[in-house]
Order: structure tokens, then C-alpha cells, then sequence
């Protein structure tokens, strides 16, 4: 089967900060059908995330998959602490630009 | 059956709401009016400055309409995170307004006003009960100095006391969110973990409804085995989706959500379309293992500096192609120049990798590039001058090619350079082992003419 790009799959795609010291990813799809899709690809990996957003492994914290709401789940560590000298976003509200190019 | 109706109307006090959704919520008879004013979001300059992220007139307003018609039905309104990041200085500004809405409006009532803020000295005595919450050392006397603020989120435990003593309106200082919105169950007995569950989701208001939305009201009816949640305003609806989407919403883990005093467990959760704006939850259980000690989350941030700032476009694309060089080049000149004013540098290149810094994969500079300049130093006079030289350096530096030798920036402002003061940074976010009363005690007083 071809693949296809998040965005045609997935509802919402967001990210945001989850305590001053992580970025949390939300991807969640419109329909069982798609979620399966998705859980099932295999693409949703830490390493997928480490790779994106070019951090070491160790800096993904954990991909979850939640079924009540059709969605998936990834948390990193943040570079900088938000808020802190240096920092670019301090919700960590636009951080989800390279999700929406994953080839499911 | 045994019911409690709790009314959010706001994500958060200020943010506002529709009166109309407002008054549709109060025909729903609700048992409390309950609030969450605070966020750890907007970052670290509101804890340490003592100063609110939201306006003065919005709070008023918001206030102003929930006081009145609760007074009017004898509802009482329960206020968590006073004044955003809740500590005193927040605390005292949020009491200021409530006094004034009751002198304008000529309301009276018993208040309880439910501080916050960690004494230094008992901290200082307690750093071994101390465990850092994330990726930061381990507490010590210096960031414990350091931290002009030191604040804890309380549970429900400080409402529920506030409450039999009279109190009509409770307002506190840094407070766990759900615990806000399910104080008043607790204190009547339900069972905590829908309590504290329909919390978690009442306290972003109608968030949770579809279409979301943070300035909207939402009304949560607490039962023996669960809670029904509905927005009041006829133009959402609650469906199951948009309400098991909200257990995501800035949290890492969905599953299981820690708070002071224990664990909120929702794997077992069954979200349920009553009618089409309805959805009912069952399964939500709180979980506090025995002889598991009671802890708090504690939260300060301790000034760095003070920064100036400075604005320019750049659409000179033979600079745009060298500008990480350049501007590695302009930092080093000034650092070689100033480098014993000991601040710091920071340049975000919008059109590059403003948005994402060190996180960005793609390498493609925009046609345009938009520049921050960012100095922080230790006094506002230093970070100007860091600012000002690397504004004028880069204004008209010589990079390799260049052909626009009359400036390389477009400023748009005169001034170019903005001074925006004091800068934090989060020092604290740790738990503290403690007993749930230890600390937050009430502070129960008669607000405006005793009735009768």
C-alpha cells in the first residue's frame, strides 16, 4: 500500500509543553480505521522522534498510544527549559511543524 | 441519587466568557462556582516577578459577574491560582479586586483567603523531603534564596477546611487544578477519583467540548459512580472523543495523572454519549498507596539578568545565505568587545530557525529572515549596550559578496532597542513530603456589611 502523509491521515497534530521541562506531541485521528493504521505502521517509534527532532534517544520519553481518544502520544525533553535565556517558544505551542511530514 | 453541579465558567479567570453560557450554567443549579486562575505556562517572569499574566479589567469583569450572581443564589466560589502563578504578591492583587467588586457592588460575605507560599526558613529545615521533579538538582539553600517566590499547589484539603468555616468565596494561592473543582465533593464524600477526574477537565472549562474553547463555560454533575460533563453553550457539545482527547492535553502520561496526595488512575475509564451534548465517565479511580507519603509539588524561579531587545528584517539573500556565519561572528566581536559584562546572547532568526532553534530539521532559510536580537545581562545598562553594539555591527557589517553596503538590517522602530526588563528563569519544581494541612491555612474574614 502506498504511504501517506500525516496530515491526511491525523485530525490533530500538536504540540506543547507538558511542565516547564518537556514537549508533549498529540497526534489523533479522526476514525478507528486510521488510528489502527497508524498504531500498526510501526512508524511510532522513540527513534522516529530522537530522528525528527535530531535529540539523543534517551531525550524521548515515551510514546503512548491512548485508544479512548483515538490518539498517540510523545513526549521529549525540552533543549531549553521553558522560558529560559535561549528558549523560542514558551508554551512549546509550534513545535509540531516536522509531524506533519511523516509517511504513514 | 446524590448529585454535586459544578459550574466552570472560564479556562482560566480572566480569559473570559459569554454571559449568555454564563447564565445557562446557573439554571443548571450549581452546588459551587468553582475557578483555576493560574499556569505554570506563560513561563517563569510572572512566579518570580509577582506580577499576573492576565489583565487587571478582564479579572474584574470575570469576577465581577460570577460574585454577584452567586451572592445573589448563595453559591458558593471556589478560586485556585489567584492571581496566575499564585503566590502573595498574586494572592493580594486577586483579594484587592474581589473587595472592590463588593464595595461596587455592595455584596457581603465571608471569604477565606488560602496562602500559597512556602516560608524560606521551614524550606530551608526540610531540603532532605525535598526530590527535584524533572531534570534539575536536587534543592538547595541557594535557589531556595535565590527564588523570590516560593509557592506549593495545594489540594482540595485547604478548600474543604475554608468551606466549614463559613467561607462563601475561597480564594487561593497556587492550588493542584482539579483539586479547585472537586473540593466541595470531597468535603461531602464522594468518591475522589470522578471528583478529582471531572476536575481535570472542568478546570480548562469547555476545552474539553467540540468545537474547544478555553472562554466558555462547562458544567460537571458529579454522581455516586461517575460525572456527566455538557458545555452550557447550545453551539458545542461534549462528545466522547473531545473528552478522552482532553486527558492528553499537557500531560505526558494519559493514563495516570500524579497530584498532591496521590494518583488519578484512568485506565479503566468508559466514556459514555448520554444525549448529544452529554458524555458520562465511570471508572476514574484515585489511588494512594499505603503508607505513601503526602506530596506536594513546589514551584519558584529566581531572577538572570535583564534583557534588551532589538527587531530587524533582513531580505538581502547573499546575507541571508552566510547569516549563521555572520551572526557566529557578530556574537564573537561582541563577547571580544564586551565580554566582561558577563551577559548573554541569543540571536532568533525568524525565516531560519527562529520558531524551533536547535529542534529544526529543515536547513532552507526564508526569502525574508526576521532577527531578534536578544541580550541578557546582569543590569539593564549592560544588556543595552550588548544590544546596541550588535545592532550597529550587524548593521553594517562587511560579509564576504556584499553589494547593499548602505546597511544590512530594516529596523522598523526608533528606538531600535527594547528594554524589557527583569528576567527569570524556573529555579524550583520539586516535591516536598508533608501533611496535607500542613501548610495553607485559611484566613477567614467578613467582606462588605454582615448580614442580618
Amino acid at each position: 500500500m502506498n504511504k501517506q502523509k500525516l496530515t491526511e491521515l491525523a485530525s490533530v497534530i500538536r504540540s506543547k509543553n507538558s511542565g516547564p521541562y518537556e514537549l508533549t506531541f498529540d497526534i489523533i485521528f479522526p476514525d478507528r480505521a486510521k488510528f489502527d493504521l497508524a498504531v500498526h505502521s510501526g512508524v511510532f517509534v522513540p527513534e522516529l522522534f530522537a530522528r525528527l527532532y535530531q535529540v539523543p534517544l534517551e531525550n524521548v520519553l515515551g510514546v503512548v498510544v491512548y485508544p479512548p481518544a483515538l490518539a498517540i502520544k510523545a513526549t521529549i525533553l525540552r533543549p531549553v527549559v521553558a522560558g529560559a535565556v535561549g528558549d523560542t517558544d514558551v508554551y512549546g505551542a509550534q513545535q509540531h511543524g516536522p509531524l506533519l511530514d511523516i509517511l504513514v | 441519587m446524590k448529585t454535586l453541579t459544578v459550574l466552570s465558567p472560564t479556562a482560566i479567570l480572566g480569559y473570559g466568557f459569554p454571559v449568555d453560557s454564563f447564565q445557562e450554567g446557573l439554571k443548571c443549579n450549581p452546588d459551587v462556582i468553582a475557578v483555576d486562575a493560574g499556569s505554570v505556562d506563560p513561563g517563569p517572569y510572572y512566579l518570580g516577578a509577582g506580577v499576573s499574566f492576565t489583565d487587571r479589567a478582564a479579572v474584574k469583569r470575570d469576577l465581577t459577574l460570577i460574585l454577584t450572581a452567586a451572592r445573589e443564589r448563595g453559591i458558593p466560589v471556589f478560586v485556585g491560582s489567584a492571581g496566575g502563578a499564585g503566590a502573595k504578591p498574586h494572592l493580594d492583587w486577586t483579594v484587592e479586586i474581589i473587595e472592590e467588586i463588593a464595595q461596587e457592588k455592595d455584596l457581603s460575605f465571608k471569604m477565606a483567603v488560602i496562602a500559597a507560599d512556602i516560608d524560606k526558613d521551614v524550606l530551608l529545615k526540610r531540603l532532605g523531603s525535598t526530590e527535584p521533579l524533572g531534570p534539575l538538582p536536587t534543592l538547595d539553600a541557594e535557589r531556595v534564596l535565590a527564588s523570590p517566590h516560593i509557592v506549593a499547589q495545594m489540594g482540595w484539603e485547604p478548600f474543604a477546611r475554608a468551606y466549614r468555616e463559613g467561607a462563601d468565596v475561597i480564594v487561593a494561592g497556587r492550588a493542584y487544578d482539579p483539586a479547585v473543582f472537586a473540593a466541595l465533593a470531597m468535603e461531602k464524600g464522594f468518591d475522589p477519583g470522578p471528583a478529582l477526574h471531572m476536575g481535570k477537565i472542568l478546570e480548562c472549562a469547555a476545552i474539553a467540548a467540540d468545537p474547544g474553547s478555553g472562554r466558555d463555560c462547562m458544567v460537571g454533575i458529579l454522581e455516586e459512580q461517575g460525572f456527566r460533563l455538557f458545555p452550557t453553550n447550545p453551539a458545542r457539545r461534549c462528545t466522547v472523543r473531545s473528552v478522552a482527547a482532553h486527558s492528553l492535553y499537557e500531560k505526558s502520561n494519559p493514563w495516570l495523572l500524579p497530584g498532591p496526595g496521590g494518583l488519578l488512575d484512568l485506565r479503566d475509564v468508559v466514556y459514555e454519549q448520554l444525549d448529544e451534548r452529554t458524555v458520562r465517565v465511570t471508572g476514574s479511580r484515585h489511588v494512594h498507596g499505603e503508607g505513601e507519603a503526602y506530596r506536594i509539588k513546589l514551584e519558584g524561579a529566581r531572577p538572570v539578568g535583564y534583557r534588551t531587545l532589538a527587531i530587524a528584517g533582513i531580505r538581502d539573500p547573499l546575507m541571508i545565505k552566510q547569516l549563521n556565519e555572520i551572526l557566529e561572528q557578530v556574537k564573537a566581536a561582541a563577547m571580544d568587545n564586551f565580554g566582561t559584562l558577563g551577559g548573554r546572547l541569543n540571536f532568533l532568526a525568524y525565516g531560519l530557525n527562529g520558531v524551533m532553534g536547535a529542534l529544526e530539521p529543515v536547513s532552507q532559510a526564508a526569502h525574508e529572515v526576521g532577527l531578534v536580537i536578544d541580550a541578557v545581562a546582569d543590569s539593564q545598562e549592560a544588556a543595552n549596550t550588548l544590544c546596541s553594539f550588535c545592532r550597529s555591527t550587524l548593521l553594517h557589517y562587511g560579509y564576504p559578496g556584499r553589494v547593499s553596503t548602505a546597511g544590512n538590517l530594516a529596523l522598523p522602530y526608533s528606538p531600535s532597542d527594547i528594554k524589557a526588563g527583569p528576567v527569570f528563569e524556573f529555579s524550583i519544581h520539586h516535591l516536598l513530603t508533608t501533611e496535607p494541612e500542613e501548610f495553607f491555612k485559611p484566613v477567614v474574614y467578613q467582606v462588605g456589611r454582615k448580614q442580618g
